[in-house]
């Protein structure tokens, strides 16, 4: 007779799930946690183009978002307009508009205000111009041009 | 009195609930990703500066136009060529470190193509940071004892770019934001790989793994290595004001 036999049938417990709630709900945290919600709407049609040479910002709450493209609601029309914030803006608002945001940032932080660009890749050069014109005269130097990333090419 | 026990309530159907709210969650949020190609805009230029004479060969031109073509240094190129052509550019003339001197690049001609590298030695440095402590001048002795630490990173003396030396970038009106962006980010590939070959040379770390971790600990000998190799390889890409060119093209 073997030594390892069993002596009867064992029954197998059942693994408990009294804590997958628990579990489920941290990830509900982490991801609530994690995620930055879209503060704005976005009124502009942006494809980013590509590019390898990748920045990341760090602090986001540094960060405000210019958004130049065609207008979704077709009825504005096709070609690219500027977006601030929540409405679409005018070339010559921005030095306003990069006055403001400087205001919401804490005083020891004001000069450190990143300007997202997000353009649609199609977007002719003339406003983009423009627009890092103003940015030049309302000393908001710091500017990111957004866009997805790619690998080096060769 | 019959005490009656209390029923427990069947939590089995909680995780459900926890689910279809992760889902929903997952669902209604869009992640913003805040990464793109990062660039410091020149200040306002002042009405009354001077222009400055610049080398012809100091100043690597890149321009773009209507119908998205690169002209660089008056002859068209592709932008997949645009890389190496600034790479070439950047060490034409010798670094002293990893790039030797190529003999075929002419200097002293009149309509030189590159920016001639400049020796930095030690024995001059030193001369000069006492001239400079002596006269009270902190921030430039600072910066020549920058240029010292670096020399005793890389072991050796390097030359480095004249200060004039930049690439220029001119973009038309009409050009796509597309190919400005491409350009850009080829121009910065350029001297990031250059940054990074020589890192790995001389550190045995990529360039960009050294400003990561530098990012991260704040470590003073990460930043020496990060200034030095700066130092051989700045970043000036310059964007040329603008102009309406197509007043000029017809």
């Amino acid at each position: 007779m073997s030594k390892f036999k069993k002596s009867g049938k064992r029954d197998m417990g059942s693994i408990s799930t009294a804590s997958l709630p628990d579990i489920v709900f941290m990830l509900l945290f982490f991801f609530m946690v994690a995620t930055v919600l879209r503060t704005e709407e976005e009124m502009v049609r942006v494809i980013r183009p590509e590019a390898s040479e990748i920045y990341k910002i760090e602090k986001k709450h540094l960060i405000r978002y210019i958004n130049i493209g065609p207008p979704q609601d077709k009825r504005y029309g096709t070609e690219p307009v500027i977006q601030l914030n929540d409405q679409f803006a005018d070339v010559a608002q921005i030095r306003d508009w990069v006055e403001n945001e400087r205001l919401t940032l804490a005083e020891a932080e004001q000069t450190k205000m990143w300007v997202s660009m997000k353009v649609d890749q199609d977007t002719k050069m003339g406003v983009v111009t423009d627009v890092k014109q103003e940015l030049r005269k309302a000393s908001a130097l710091k500017v990111l041009y957004s866009a997805n990333s790619r690998e080096r090419t060769n | 009195m019959a005490r009656r026990e209390l029923q427990e309530i069947n939590a089995g159907s909680m995780a459900d609930i926890a689910f279809l709210l992760l889902i929903f969650w997952l669902v209604t949020t869009t992640i913003d990703s805040d990464e793109g190609v990062k660039r410091q805009l020149p200040p306002p230029v002042p009405p009354d500066m001077e222009q400055q004479e610049v080398k012809d060969g100091d100043v690597y031109n890149v321009r773009t136009n209507f119908r998205d073509e690169l002209l660089v240094e008056k002859e068209v190129m592709s932008i997949g060529q645009l890389k190496d052509g600034a790479k070439d550019f950047l060490v034409a003339t010798g670094t002293g470190l990893l790039h030797p001197e190529r003999p075929n690049v002419t200097l002293g001609d009149d309509n030189m193509k590159y920016p001639e590298r400049q020796w930095v030695r030690k024995a001059e440095l030193i001369v000069l940071e006492q001239s400079y402590l002596a006269a009270g001048q902190e921030k430039a002795a600072e910066r020549v004892r920058e240029k010292l630490t670096a020399i005793e990173l890389f072991g050796s003396d390097y030359r480095e770019l004249p200060g004039s030396a930049l690439i220029s970038l001119q973009t038309d009106r009409n050009t796509s934001y597309n190919l400005y962006l491409q350009v850009q980010n080829e121009l910065e590939a350029a001297v990031n790989e250059l940054r990074d070959e020589l890192s790995l040379a001389k550190f045995n770390e990529s360039y960009a793994s050294l400003e990561e971790r530098y990012g991260r600990t704040k470590e003073e000998s990460l930043l020496d290595k990060i200034k030095a190799i700066r130092l051989v390889f700045p970043q000036r890409i310059s964007e040329a004001e603008p102009r309406d060119a197509s007043q000029g093209y017809y």
